[in-house]
């Protein structure tokens, strides 16, 4: 399955795995800032809403 | 019906979220086919061996890095022509991931230059104005962070894209302006004679519309991200004040 890479696999593979680590870092830290913020969000809201003047 | 009811955040979170999992969905399919076809599908290279397959990551994110930062400029300049927020909120969701796609192309490279070249760097002009750029990226998102008034940060930001841009500019087009050093001319071409073959040219288009659906996807949810943070701020405002 593994293709061979000769004398340079240590090269290959170490660009595709800075790759892969870096745009994985930043699709997991762009998801779970949007889940907090997202989570956050929602509670205000829900306390504006349960307040007596409607958050307003 | 105009492009600018996009401007209105309700508006752009309504079409965003519906376009989101279709674009997430695209982005995984094709980069998944250019990145497998390119990594186990393609050959060596006669003079460069295997590392011909740093292609696939390394010209997609050398051009996501410039395009980025000129995705960045057309939102600024609409931030400062129209005064839309979310234009000015697209531009700030979008300076990570180019900070990203630039470093890729920095690392990568260096990585595949060591052997090809032998030295992981030269003050070459590509190579120069990719890091001056990268150097963009950093302060530009360094200022966002330090103006705390939103909109004033978002002139001060758009000024910065605009000054940056020429970099943006001397990254694409170094290998022209100065005939020397030790970076090749583009890989891509409208001449099929200058292009590189279609074994690797194909899987190539591949990887670079993977990495254009990442960019967009990451934009649009990072922007979403952006208009959610200003509205929680707001009502947390609101909050400490009654």
């Amino acid at each position: 399955m593994m293709p061979e890479l000769g004398r340079y696999a240590g090269t290959v593979l170490s660009a595709y795995g800075a790759t892969i680590l870096l745009l994985g870092g930043l699709v997991l830290m762009s998801w779970r800032r949007s889940t907090r913020v997202k989570r956050a969000l929602a509670d205000v809201e829900a306390r504006a809403k349960g307040a007596p003047d409607g958050g307003a | 019906m105009s492009l600018w009811r996009y401007s209105n955040p309700s508006e752009f979170m309504r079409l965003s979220g519906v376009a989101m999992p279709w674009l997430w969905g695209l982005t995984a399919l094709t980069l998944g086919v250019g990145l497998i076809w390119g990594f186990f599908g393609t050959p060596d290279d006669y003079q460069q061996g295997s590392t011909v397959k740093i292609l696939f990551i390394h010209v997609p994110s050398a051009l996501m890095a410039i395009n980025a930062w000129l995705m960045m400029l057309v939102a600024s300049l609409v931030w400062f022509i129209r005064r839309h927020h979310v234009s000015a909120l697209a531009a700030r969701a979008a300076a990570p991931i180019g900070a990203t796609m630039t470093l890729i192309a920095l690392i990568t490279g260096a990585i595949w230059g060591q052997p090809m070249w032998g030295t992981w760097w030269a003050w070459d002009p590509r190579l120069t104005s990719f890091f001056i750029l990268f150097v963009f990226y950093l302060g530009y998102m360094a200022l966002w962070e330090a103006v705390d008034e939103p909109d004033k940060a978002a002139d001060l930001t758009a000024v910065l894209c605009l000054v940056g841009s020429v970099f943006a500019l001397l990254s694409r087009y170094a290998v022209f302006f100065w005939s020397q050093g030790l970076h090749q001319g583009p890989s891509l071409s409208l001449d099929k004679q200058e292009n590189v073959d279609d074994t690797f040219y194909i899987p190539l288009l591949f990887c670079i519309a993977g990495f254009v659906l990442l960019f967009i996807s990451l934009v649009l949810m990072r922007t979403r991200t952006e208009i959610r943070a200003r509205r929680l701020r707001a009502l947390q405002d609101i909050e400490a004040r009654a």
